[in-house]
């Protein structure tokens, strides 16, 4: 199968404003349709990574970022760009399940209503095909009215994949998004991760290497803020070509 | 001495201070409430003074200091919230906002009778508001506002900034969030500052001194533009400006005030303690 480049990284660098270096030339591509996990030690500049690609890096004091990054071709960080169409159309779900303090319909609704979606007919259907997709429409159907924080945390942590698909982006990127949770709804998501590929394009930093081994087609390792080597999924795991990369897959350290 | 005994020993005196404290509250509620109680009726309540205040009731102040709270609060909250808001959510630690943060502070620090002859200076005599609800409640609300704008602004930072991130994440814009997930989280907490800062100026004397409290005026105001009694001035001018008083006048007057300010003070631990328990996180 033709493989389409989503996202293009070129020789990004990034540094905090307190001086910590995030990452240092990185080159990835991440192709259209496909699962890529960022993996690597803490500290390595994933989810770094991950915050750059929607610009959720804007938010926090930013000293130097040089490089390029495209989205089907586009510099995200030109001028000319919107950054809310950006973040609507590369979604974040986060380590920690948060939901927003609304109910659990509200928590979905919030993104496309955001985006000026009134109508209740068409709130409903994306409501309910979000949380299908998320693989929980079943087990919330009939308290939709109830609070976002009244499901357990792996019920929440899915309601923040819906919200996020509510949004109909192009690509997910996911932030160690099972890292709170148990090995169920680790497993559910997990499942609904091979569905949603054909629909999306995915980034995940996952919870560790079993993980990404399991859930990846392409994967890329981090360490101190460069990337070390990337690959294939079964290549990278079962015969890498550098050292450090079967150091830490080997669990030599990590 | 052993440390237990000393470990003893320093409860016992905290214990004790602490009662100490406490002590004073109650014994001024209790003896105005002794002193005064005997003059709460109807007609105390419901009509003008009579008899060079001597006499009759107290009902002008207590409509002046009712009119006098909302004109601070329509003045005072708007402004208030609005600058906690950019303070919180906007503003960046630059020279400009610490600029700002030391007015707010010193504002909070100016002794009440100057407010009120600023208010004289300003409202009255410049823009010929005269002596008025409106003078008045411009001064009122520019003393409150220090109160205001920290309460509300200590509510607004203490929404989880997890909240703000995810709302951007999911493409709103900063405002959007603001309106939308910070200030209904955050409402309560302004509330309850809101209450405790009109609380505030509703018992103040020297502001309204000068700006709009009337000696004796036994109607009542009709338009903002017209001076008013209020229930502090009031007080003060029964305690010693008028000679034989009756006590129990003075006390009962005292007694309104206290009521009215303290209903305030419950209504606003009512909404915390009821938020506090809603809320989830």
């Amino acid at each position: 199968m033709e493989r389409t480049p989503k996202i293009v990284i070129e020789n990004l660098s990034f540094s905090y404003e307190d001086g910590t270096e995030g990452l240092n030339g990185v080159n990835l591509t991440i192709y259209a349709n496909e699962i890529t996990a960022l993996f690597g030690p803490a500290g390595g500049g994933k989810s770094t990574l991950l915050r750059i690609l929607n610009r959720l890096n804007d938010l926090v004091d930013v000293k130097k970022l040089t490089g390029r990054v495209t989205l089907d071709g586009d510099d995200i960080y030109a001028p000319s760009v919107n950054v809310i169409d950006l973040r609507r159309r590369v979604g974040i779900v986060f380590a920690q399940p948060l939901p927003l303090p609304l109910s659990i319909r509200a928590n979905i609704e919030y993104g496309p209503r955001l985006a000026g979606v009134r109508d209740r007919v068409k709130l409903d259907q994306i409501v309910e095909r979000s949380l299908r997709s998320a693989a929980m429409w079943d087990e919330v159907k009939d308290r939709l009215d109830e609070s976002g924080f009244a499901i357990s945390g792996g019920q929440q942590q899915r309601l923040c994949l819906a919200r996020v698909l509510a949004l109909e982006p192009e690509v997910i990127l996911l932030d160690e998004p099972m890292s709170g949770l148990d090995p169920i709804s680790t497993a559910k998501i997990e499942d609904s991760l091979q569905e949603l590929k054909k629909q999306y394009t995915i980034v995940i930093v996952p919870h560790n290497i079993q993980q990404a081994a399991r859930v990846s087609d392409h994967a890329a390792f981090f360490l101190q803020g460069k990337l070390i080597e990337e690959g294939p999924g079964t290549q990278l795991f079962i015969k890498p070509r550098e050292k450090r990369t079967e150091d830490y897959v080997t669990g030599r350290f990590g | 001495m052993s440390r237990f005994l000393t470990q003893r020993l320093g409860f016992a005196f905290l214990t004790i201070v602490t009662i100490l404290v406490v002590l004073p509250i109650f014994f001024v509620v209790g003896y105005i409430i002794l002193k005064g109680g005997s003059a709460i009726n109807w007609e105390f309540l419901t009509t003008a003074p009579r008899d060079g205040m001597r006499a009759g009731g107290i009902w002008p102040a207590i409509v002046g200091t009712f009119w006098l709270t909302i004109g601070t609060a329509i003045f005072s909250v708007p402004l208030g919230v609005s600058i906690a808001i950019y303070l919180s959510e906007y503003a960046r630690d630059n020279t400009f906002t610490r600029l700002i943060r030391l007015a707010i502070i010193n504002l909070a620090g100016i002794p009440s009778v100057v407010y009120g002859l600023f208010g004289l200076g300003l409202f009255v005599l410049a823009l010929q508001f005269g002596t008025s609800i409106l003078a008045g409640s411009l001064t009122l609300a520019i003393m409150t506002l220090p109160v205001i704008i920290s309460t509300s602004e200590e509510a607004l930072r203490s929404v989880p900034q997890s909240f703000r991130t995810v709302s951007v994440s999911l493409g709103g814009t900063q405002w959007q969030t603001i309106r939308k997930i910070i200030l209904p989280q955050a409402l309560p907490g302004i509330l309850t500052g809101v209450i405790l800062g009109l609380e505030r100026a509703a018992g103040e004397t020297a502001p309204i001194l000068f700006t709009v409290a009337a000696f004796f005026l036994p109607t009542l105001p009709k338009s903002i533009f017209d001076a008013t009694m209020a229930l502090p001035y009031h007080l003060f001018v029964i305690s010693t400006q008028v000679p034989n008083m009756p006590v129990q006048i003075q006390f009962g007057t005292a007694l309104v005030l206290m009521v009215f300010v303290l209903t305030m003070n419950v209504i606003a631990a009512v909404i915390r303690s009821y938020y506090r328990r809603k809320r989830q996180w």
